[in-house]
């Protein structure tokens, strides 16, 4: 089910965050002159088709010392890939976890997982816990860590 | 309360990274389920928010569900370029993330756009606007995204 143009409205005015107050969903039905119990209900919708992923806090990961990050890369069997991926992502220190195409000859690698941590060891042990994970299924596999944040703005929808 | 997060804090941290509640009182709802009173989580959930701890607290939306794309592209960026490369990229509207990473493609960034037309036509202008290749690497499946990490 595709979003229509109320819940686009909705989506818009709460995409940067909820009204802190003690009822959230009626601040932002007010402001938008809706109903609040028409917000909820629009709202429980836009999560059970997954156009909301979840509603909660969003931590910045830095703020958290989470100052490391990995790009985890792997390059198994296309037979493979869907199996492993799932059993990848499924570790609960996996943030991402995608099937993505190789880029010959430069990229063999068609599953990335990525990892955090607050110390570069960390993000080390994270990527041996995914190595042993997939084991001999693994022909090739790397970890890119990033050592600069040139540019972060969120994603955001019109209205 | 300062700019770290103290252990109470962190509970919230980690007990709100999803499932919060879409009923009338939602807060009171969180705090009765930890035992807190709900004007003291939304007072520290605004704290965390206004120091940045949190980037915010609402709905994570997903872009391709409402009609949008992404793509994670990388370059391959001489060194002595690399810097020009990224104010390019910088201000290129298109450009939602942008990563130095050590490998010889070396800058990794995420194209957003309105449609998934929209993500060719970024990808070019950044070719266009940096004379380099931009290798694309659209996501075929996703197993999973939590997102979540432990405060």
């Amino acid at each position: 089910m595709m979003p229509d143009d109320t819940d686009r409205r909705l989506l818009a005015a709460v995409q940067a965050g909820l009204p802190l107050v003690r009822e959230p969903y009626r601040a932002v039905a007010e402001r938008l002159g809706l109903d609040a119990a028409d917000v909820m209900a629009r709202l429980e919708r836009l999560l059970a088709s997954g156009a909301v992923r979840r509603i909660g806090a969003v931590p910045n990961h830095y703020r958290l010392g989470l100052i490391h990050n990995g790009m985890t890369v792997w390059d198994v069997a296309d037979a493979e890939v869907d199996r492993l991926g799932a059993a990848v992502g499924a570790l609960d220190f996996v943030t991402h976890c995608y099937r993505r195409p190789r880029a010959l000859p430069l990229w063999p690698y068609n599953l990335f997982a990525m990892v955090h941590g607050r110390t570069a060891d960390e993000i080390d042990d994270k990527r041996a816990a995914i190595a042993r994970l997939i084991g001999d299924a693994c022909r090739a596999s790397d970890m890119l860590p990033s050592t600069r944040i040139l540019k972060k703005t969120g994603l955001r929808i019109g209205a | 309360m300062t700019a770290t997060p103290d252990a109470l804090d962190r509970r919230l941290i980690n007990a709100l990274q999803g499932g919060f509640p879409i009923v009338p009182r939602p807060f009171a709802a969180v705090a009765d389920a930890l035992g807190l009173d709900e004007d003291e989580v939304i007072g520290r959930i605004a704290h965390l928010v206004e120091v940045g701890i949190l980037s915010r607290f609402g709905p994570m939306l997903d872009a391709e569900r409402l009609g949008g794309a992404v793509c994670l592209c990388a370059l391959a960026v001489p060194a002595e370029r690399f810097e020009a490369v990224a104010a390019i990229l910088a201000d290129l509207p298109a450009v939602a993330h942008n990563y130095e990473r050590r490998h010889a493609l070396n800058m990794w960034f995420v194209l957003a756009t309105e449609t998934p037309a929209g993500i060719e036509a970024a990808a070019r202008a950044v070719e266009a606007a940096t004379g380099l290749t931009v290798a694309r690497f659209p996501k075929e499946r996703e197993y999973f995204i939590g997102m979540r990490v432990e405060a």
